[in-house]
């Protein structure tokens, strides 16, 4: 019978005096953040803070120096991104390109694409978004009908894609489309992912406001995009299998779980002086769910070190993660009563609106609940 | 239990898990069931050196690290073992800790008591929910003394016991002392952390219940035909088990932070075992709670074999503290760090 192993994280001792240096950092660079900024977690976006961890070598810590990186651990890497999450860092405009998009290339992308990239990202100059979902492509990703035809000297890209966040503030898509027609019998053949360079002709990127009013997703349409010739990332029909490939990466991180953490520190801050015991029951209980889902992603962490796929244990960790992301807001209105306006109170209400706000979103992005629960359930060999 | 590669529990593991198959049959549990103690059974156990396991090796263990030891527990609880294997290992620690001999058979450690010790060295006083109290050699309470607190081994013989069952069918005693002579020894740790590592051994089997109910409810899933095809095959089955699956993997994670803290026995180790504490108690009921779902009425009846898991989830999840009491020591902890000590508390915990 198949079961899910989440391993002791290897102990890392590099990685705690990794963790005390970025607390020192971080506590003079976020000094004047306010609580509301703060709870933007890994939508916040900055990209002068981004170029500031490129230049302390804090981006792409992972990858090999030949490539801008920092052959360091992926303990010592996890130690950073919680960090730099528990503290409510801007960390946004390069997410995507640090998390996922370096390690495509690095996995699949040819020297020179690497060479060209991978030390732009790693300085914190380099952003990407991702191109998966489409207008009627959501979790059925097989689906997608962007299309993209070889022809002399490159291809020619033509479809939508939707959800696509900070477009806007990106300099390249990874692309992931159909190169052959759609087979009813191997729906996840004639597929394939390009390095896109947002700038070329033939590509219009515009806004979609999300139900707040804000600006982070963008439909981007391609109409005869002539991409060139090496744009091609991996084998041409792969992409599937190259796009399932860097979801352990996608799912499994601190971000999967700390996305409400700054409502719970509000929380704490409006509790003070004297929280009643169902206040404290109630706080004991989220930070029991925070407590093992860290040691589950850490497990992850470690199994991604020592070389494993953990796409089954990544989708679990996300699965788990948004559960807790989302009862941390519907718990904490319940706690704090509203009252005569003061500065704290005010900070608690805004950061509560907030969260409660972006909380439908926790358990949509990256894998819906229903789509993460499926890949468990293939795992336990139901499917 | 850091790395698979070296942990010593591994073999450990193994050995009781062939073990615990091969004894535990229906007979057996049927033996059990009906109030006897089976002799045989316990003494099988203590030839492989589960109990001692725990132990430091001038205790008459053999030198392995308390986590590997503990890590047992899971094993016990995947065989929802009705036999008090944690219980004497919980004594046989906390007494070796304390500098006291450790008897050999069965032990108990009280989950509540109310006791004193006089000047003379003799106990007095109650204890309830003792786990196997009946047939433990000893009863290990946590006493207040004349120069401070001191752990007490109280001989069965000198105890009334009134005996009680749990919600899992298992004796859970209520016994009472008046002025009996017990070996005793100033308390290594306070009384609250002796509830803490008795948490942690619920937390363990708790974890190794779970995880056979959810590869039992699978596999029942897999087997089990209705509308023409295997209960797996529903979309809205398939995503309870997923959920099921969820929980099992979240407290064996928990588990593992429980066996880590208790063998540290360091200043973390209030927060981390609360946490495992509660986030065990709360995947045991949801976890408990699908698996009677998927089986359907079978999973009801006594011959069915599903509710010697889940009775014990229901009973583990109880004792030695249920998530409200952990919590609240755990909320209670984070709220005085502060909500800047928030962050900082969580990733010591």
């Amino acid at each position: 019978m198949p079961q899910f192993t989440f391993p002791s994280p290897p102990p890392s001792p590099e990685a705690e005096v990794f963790r005390a240096e970025i607390r020192d950092f971080l506590a003079t660079e976020l000094k004047d953040r306010a609580p509301i900024d703060r709870a933007q977690s890994w939508n916040g976006l900055d990209p002068a803070f981004s170029r500031k961890l490129g230049q302390r070598g804090w981006l792409g810590l992972t990858w090999p120096t030949a490539y801008g990186g920092h052959a360091r651990s992926n303990l010592e890497r996890y130690v950073l991104l919680e960090e730099l999450l528990g503290a409510g860092a801007p960390v946004g405009a390069h997410w995507i390109a640090e998390r996922q998009s370096g390690p495509s290339l690095l996995r699949y992308g040819t020297e020179a694409q690497k060479r060209a990239i991978l030390p732009r990202i790693a300085a914190g100059e380099c952003f990407f978004c991702i191109g998966m979902s489409e207008p009627d492509s959501g979790s059925d990703l097989a689906s997608v009908r962007t299309r993209a035809v070889r022809e002399d000297g490159g291809w020619r890209v033509n479809g939508t894609k939707l959800w696509t966040t900070n477009a806007t503030h990106c300099h390249f898509m990874i692309l992931f489309c159909r190169t052959a027609p759609a087979d009813r019998e191997h729906r996840h053949a004639g597929t394939s992912q390009f390095v896109v360079d947002l700038t070329l002709p033939g590509i219009t990127i515009r806004p979609v406001r999300n139900l707040v009013g804000e600006h982070h997703f963008n439909e981007v349409v391609f109409e005869d995009a002539l991409l060139p010739e090496d744009a091609l990332l991996g084998q041409e029909g792969e992409g599937w299998s190259q796009v399932t490939g860097e979801l352990a990466y996608e799912r499994s991180g601190p971000e999967r779980f700390l996305s409400s953490f700054r409502l719970l520190v509000e929380l704490v801050r409006a509790l003070q002086p004297a929280a009643d015991e169902r206040a404290a029951i109630a706080l004991g209980r989220l930070a029991a769910q925070l407590v093992t889902l860290r040691r589950m992603s850490r497990s992850v962490a470690g199994l991604l070190q020592a070389g494993a796929d953990p796409a089954l244990e990544a989708a679990m960790v996300k699965d788990l993660g948004a559960l807790v992301e989302q009862a941390i807001p519907e718990i904490a209105r319940d706690l704090i009563a509203e009252g005569p306006p003061t500065p704290q109170g005010r900070a608690f209400a805004e950061v509560l609106a907030y969260t409660t706000l972006h909380a439908p979103s926790f358990s949509l992005r990256g894998g819906t609940r229903e789509i993460l629960r499926g890949i468990i359930a293939r795992g336990l060999g139901l499917r | 239990m850091s790395c698979p590669e070296d942990d010593a529990g591994v073999p450990l593991r193994e050995t009781a898990d062939r073990l615990l198959a091969d004894l535990l049959t229906p007979q057996a549990r049927a033996r059990i069931a009906a109030g006897e103690w089976p002799d045989d059974l316990w003494s099988a156990l203590a030839e492989a050196g589960l109990p001692a396991a725990i132990l430091p090796e001038a205790a008459g263990g053999f030198g392995v690290p308390v986590a590997d030891a503990l890590s047992l527990l899971t094993v016990a609880g995947r065989h929802a073992l009705p036999l008090p294997l944690a219980d004497t290992m919980l004594a046989g620690l906390a007494l070796a800790r304390a500098g006291l001999p450790v008897p050999d058979g069965p032990l108990a450690v009280a989950e509540g008591a109310d006791a004193t010790l006089d000047a003379a060295g003799r106990a007095t006083g109650r204890a309830w929910g003792v786990a196997w109290g009946r047939h433990a050699r000893a009863v290990v309470v946590p006493a207040e003394g004349p120069d401070g607190p001191r752990l007490v081994a109280l001989p069965r013989d000198a105890l009334a016991i009134e005996p009680g069952t749990g919600i899992a069918g298992d004796p859970r005693d209520a016994v009472r002392f008046e002025a009996v002579a017990a070996p005793s020894a100033p308390a290594p740790f306070g009384a609250p952390a002796l509830r803490a590592a008795g948490a942690a051994t619920r937390a363990l089997m708790m974890a190794g219940a779970l995880g056979a109910v959810s590869a039992m409810t699978t596999a029942y899933a897999q087997e089990r035909r209705q509308f023409g095809r295997a209960l797996g095959q529903f979309q809205a089955v398939q995503q309870n088990l997923a959920v099921l699956a969820g929980q099992a993997a979240s407290a064996a994670a928990a588990a593992d932070l429980a066996a880590e803290a208790v063998d540290a026995w360091g200043p973390g180790l209030m927060p981390a075992l609360a946490a495992a504490k509660v986030r065990t108690g709360e995947a045991a009921g949801q976890g408990a709670a699908i698996a009677h779902q998927v089986h359907g009425a079978i999973g009801f009846t006594q011959e069915h074999r599903l509710h010697l898991f889940t009775r014990r989830l229901w009973a583990w999840r109880d004792e030695f503290g249920r998530e409200a009491e952990w919590a609240l020591l755990l909320g209670r902890h984070l709220i005085a760090a502060g909500p800047d000590g928030l962050w900082p508390a969580i990733t010591a915990a």
